[in-house]
């Protein structure tokens, strides 16, 4: 059957059952192959995404339950043109191996728009559910410091 | 230490093949140059294997895996110094498997020496040995060797290219090379003009390349700077392409589930229900298991989950119990080796205090961030692979085995790795892949593990037991006697990449027990090898990530009882054996602002490691509060001889401190009925944020020699997080991981 979904302002018609997640509609059918997997079980949040605005582990949430628009890293900022906070990422030469940061950038992202200066307790509390092997935690918290200021500046 | 004609004797895991033949022979290979694996078109010039120039701009070949090690830029960065080009401007690309790519200072880590006391006479030895990684076309990245072997032949690499464009511009220009200068990607001429290296491409592919001399560290502008990684704009935006981002025109996705006891075959399987899932292409038979093709990685990985297997055995014993029971029985066979023999470690001295104690330490995953994937496009003459790994040579090997085609007719692509720590220098995802894509001709296949599959078909950090003895008398340690017993992750693996019978004293499986730079008179540590076929690999710092533990909680336990602060009875061993490694002891001290007490409801332990050629000292506090033990703060001290990138190292100082922080305290792989019992995140969990100590690190460059940086922070964490318990609770942890025993916080 056809779904619509709308991602990074673009429709886009999606032929697969109702209970495929999301995270395997997006990096197989759409292409958008910025969303990570890592677990399929919401335990590590490298597939986290925004859906009007929340951030929610794609892998669990399946095509015919999506209600909302969906941002994906690659709606967050280009190469070209970064988020400030993919600027604070990278003047903190946060990642390592890279892979879980697509999802940090997104729970990161949701956290500062609705917490603007976020304390250590409330970054702890926001990203403890992102699993990063590489162990680049201190430079995601200073990078989230760091992007508060540059979205507050800006 | 050892004569040349003990060294050729002698046959060692990694470097028998260059000794038994003989290290002439070596010399005389070493010297014929490998073929330059890039071919230049018109209007190009290829002007060594690693520096690229064509119209468009200056490419350079970093042939080593960016697993998030950083090797990418300083490997660049080694080129670019002497080539005069800014990073930002140029290209860098991983490009294809070549011998000309080989890694000369991993065969130098298979020398019988400590390390720390190596002589130039060794050093010489190690080079040629180096040499032998060519004919074995050893293109590995691990070991913590790319800085050790790219740095001066990078550099000239770098040198190189640019005499020649500059010889090229004085052809052109009428005057001698030796008035020009270079900068920015261009030749700079005495009266100001300028040519750009790419306009000069071609006409220095017509030259003779001229000797060259290397500039003096002193005039370097980027190394020994902090420089922006060159993947970084990438890795922030998602448009870093890892193995499992590989799309191509037509691509179907695949997994696959493969024998949970390891190593044993499949009976039969019944795949009608899978079949008719919906997205389902096929269902192909592996032999030892099964996969899926569909037109969606989840619905194939539904469908796989939905084909009815009947496994047979695994191997070795079924259960956790059975399977150390078999690696204890290896204290009863004689020693595979006895690396360090000071003095005489049967006597106890007199009037020295006896003291002994047993560890033990499990099964470790890899757990990279991304699973384990290859996508394969086999035309039936021909085959692509591509795939984030290690080891390109090999896999471009297995995946032709496995396909009955030449090497040549093999393309292999090397992503970046979401992740490596080891586990992507196996070939089992790309001959997997490679077996997928000849059941679909013509058509390219991803195949992709689940989670779960990848966390229960891993090639496991072994599970090691060590048995240590030792004496003190007036406050100092003067006998210790270790035993490590573990089956061997180098015969393996070795096996695995070379096909080769690996024999001979394993190093690596004593490595951080027998080279540590203390100064006990009666000092002996000997290596046992258990006859155990669970599939165990290279894990992040490999013999080190339990000898680290073994030793140095052993030393913590002597200073306990000589009754001397721990810290103090580690340095003062130290001061006369190797000053570098002293010296981070001394840092950590002051760092940490170290007084050997500390207040109700905190604890703190040092920890110290010498590995990969880099001293590393950590000190941890923990704190008891409600919740649980949280690790509050650390303190990292590293001798890198040479910092190259000291960004780069600091972050591979805390990441892998934090590898063996997660590993110390919930890392375990156990077995049950011959299949592991973790599956998934949830139950073979790691640091998060919220648990990650907040970290300092000094990088130290006093060595003499220049060390590694990705593994060497990862073995002493787990000894100094152990120490800081019993500092803060007087229970010993002689087993891992800490949370069976200790209420961390998780």
């Amino acid at each position: 059957m056809t779904t619509t979904l709308t991602v990074n302002g673009k429709p886009h018609q999606v032929d697969l059952p109702g209970d495929v997640p999301l995270l395997w509609v997006l990096r197989d059918s759409i292409g958008l192959t910025g969303t990570k997997y890592g677990c399929g079980v919401a335990a590590c949040g490298a597939c986290t995404v925004h859906i009007d605005g929340q951030a929610v582990r794609s892998c669990q949430v399946t095509l015919s339950d999506v209600e909302g628009e969906i941002t994906t890293i690659e709606g967050l900022g280009t190469p070209d043109a970064m988020a400030a906070i993919q600027t604070a990422w990278a003047d903190h030469q946060v990642a390592q191996c890279g892979y879980c940061q697509s999802g940090q950038i997104m729970q990161a992202a949701a956290l500062l728009a609705e917490t603007p200066a976020p304390s250590d307790a409330e970054i702890d509390e926001a990203m403890r559910g992102n699993l990063c092997r590489c162990g680049t935690y201190p430079r995601i918290r200073a990078a989230i410091h760091s992007a508060a200021d540059l979205i507050r500046k800006a | 230490m050892s004569r040349i004609g003990t060294i050729a004797r002698r046959t060692f895991l990694i470097g028998s093949a260059a000794i038994v033949g003989g290290v002439a022979f070596g010399v005389y290979k070493y010297r014929q140059p490998a073929a330059n694996p890039l071919t230049a078109g018109k209007g190009e010039a290829a002007l060594n294997p690693f520096v690229f120039i064509d119209q468009q701009g200056v490419t350079l070949i970093a042939p080593r895996a960016e697993m998030g090690q950083g090797v990418r830029t300083t490997w660049a960065a080694l080129i670019a110094e002497e080539l005069d080009v800014e990073l930002g401007d140029v290209r860098v690309l991983h490009g294809p498997p070549a011998k000309a790519y080989y890694n000369s200072a991993l065969m130098g880590e298979a020398l019988p020496n400590k390390g720390y006391d190596i002589s130039d006479f060794q050093h010489s030895i190690a080079e040629i040995l180096g040499g032998a990684a060519k004919f074995m076309d050893m293109q590995v990245t691990g070991g913590s060797s790319s800085m050790r072997d790219g740095f001066e032949r990078m550099r000239l690499a770098g040198a190189t290219a640019r005499e020649t464009l500059k010889q090229a511009a004085a052809g052109r220009l009428g005057v001698e090379r030796s008035a020009l200068k270079t900068k920015a990607g261009q030749v700079v001429a005495p009266d100001g003009t300028t040519i750009a290296y790419t306009d000069l491409a071609e006409a220095a592919a017509l030259i003779d390349p001229p000797d060259v001399t290397l500039r003096d560290p002193a005039e370097w502008r980027i190394l020994g700077h902090n420089q922006p990684r060159v993947d970084m704009t990438g890795k922030v935006t998602g448009t870093a392409q890892y193995g499992i981002d590989t799309r191509l025109e037509g691509m179907k996705f695949a997994t696959l589930r493969i024998n949970p006891k390891l190593g044993g075959g499949m009976a039969s399987y019944d795949a009608s229900e899978a079949e008719k899932m919906p997205g389902v292409e096929q269902v192909i038979d592996l032999d030892n298991g099964i996969a899926v093709v569909a037109n969606n990685t989840w619905l194939a990985i539904q469908a796989a989950e939905a084909v009815k297997i009947i496994w047979h055995e695994a191997p070795y014993p079924p259960d956790t119990d059975g399977i150390f029971a078999r690696i204890g029985e290896a204290f009863e066979t004689k020693p595979n080796s006895t690396m360090r023999d000071d003095g005489d470690a049967d006597t106890i001295p007199e009037g020295a205090t006896p003291i002994e104690a047993a560890y033990q330490v499990p099964f470790l995953a890899h757990a990279t961030m991304e699973p384990m994937n290859a996508t394969a496009h086999f035309t039936g003459g021909a085959l692509e692979v591509w795939c984030g790994n290690q080891v390109p040579t090999f896999t471009q090997k297995a995946c032709a085995e496995a396909a009955g085609l030449d090497r040549d007719a093999v393309q292999v692509h090397t992503t970046y790795l979401g992740g490596g720590f080891g586990r992507r220098g196996e070939l089992d995802f790309s001959v997997y892949a490679t077996k997928v894509a000849m059941a679909m001709p013509g058509t390219p296949v991803q195949t992709t593990w689940s989670r779960e599959e990848d966390m229960r078909h891993d090639f496991y950090r072994p599970g090691a037991l060590a048995r240590f003895r030792g004496a003190v008398k007036d406050g100092k340690a003067v006998l210790m006697d270790g035993q490590i017993a573990a089956p061997s992750t180098s015969q393996q693996a070795m096996g695995r990449w070379l096909g080769l019978p690996a024999g001979g004293p394993d190093k690596a499986h004593v490595d951080g027990a027998f080279n540590q730079p203390y100064a006990i008179a009666n000092f002996r540590i000997r290596g046992y090898l258990a006859d155990l076929d669970v599939p165990i690999g290279f894990w992040r710092s490999v013999g080190a990530s339990y000898n680290g533990f073994f030793h140095d909680t052993f030393l913590d336990e002597m200073a306990h009882a000589a009754g001397r602060d721990p810290l103090e009875f580690r340095l003062e061993l130290m001061a006369d054996e190797h000053a570098p490694s002293a010296g981070t002891l001394e840092a950590v001290r002051e760092m940490s602002g170290w007084t050997g007490k500390t207040p109700d409801g905190v604890g703190r332990g040092v920890g110290f490691t010498y590995c990969f050629g880099t001293p590393v000292a950590q000190v941890i506090e923990v704190v008891d509060e409600a919740g649980g033990i949280r690790i509050n703060k650390a303190w990292i001290a590293c001798d890198m001889g040479l910092a190259l990138d000291p960004g780069t190292i600091e972050a591979q100082m805390i990441g892998g401190m934090i590898y063996g922080l997660s590993a110390a305290c919930f890392g375990e792989i156990t077995f049950a009925t011959g299949e592991v019992e973790q599956y998934n995140f949830p139950d073979y969990d790691a640091l998060r944020m919220h648990n990650t100590p907040i970290t300092e690190v000094r990088v130290l460059e006093t060595n003499r020699h220049m060390g590694g940086a990705g593994e060497p922070g990862t073995p002493p964490a787990m000894p100094a997080l152990g120490n800081a318990l019993f500092d803060l609770t007087g229970k010993r942890a002689r087993e891992l991981p800490l949370s069976k025993a200790f209420d961390l916080l998780v």
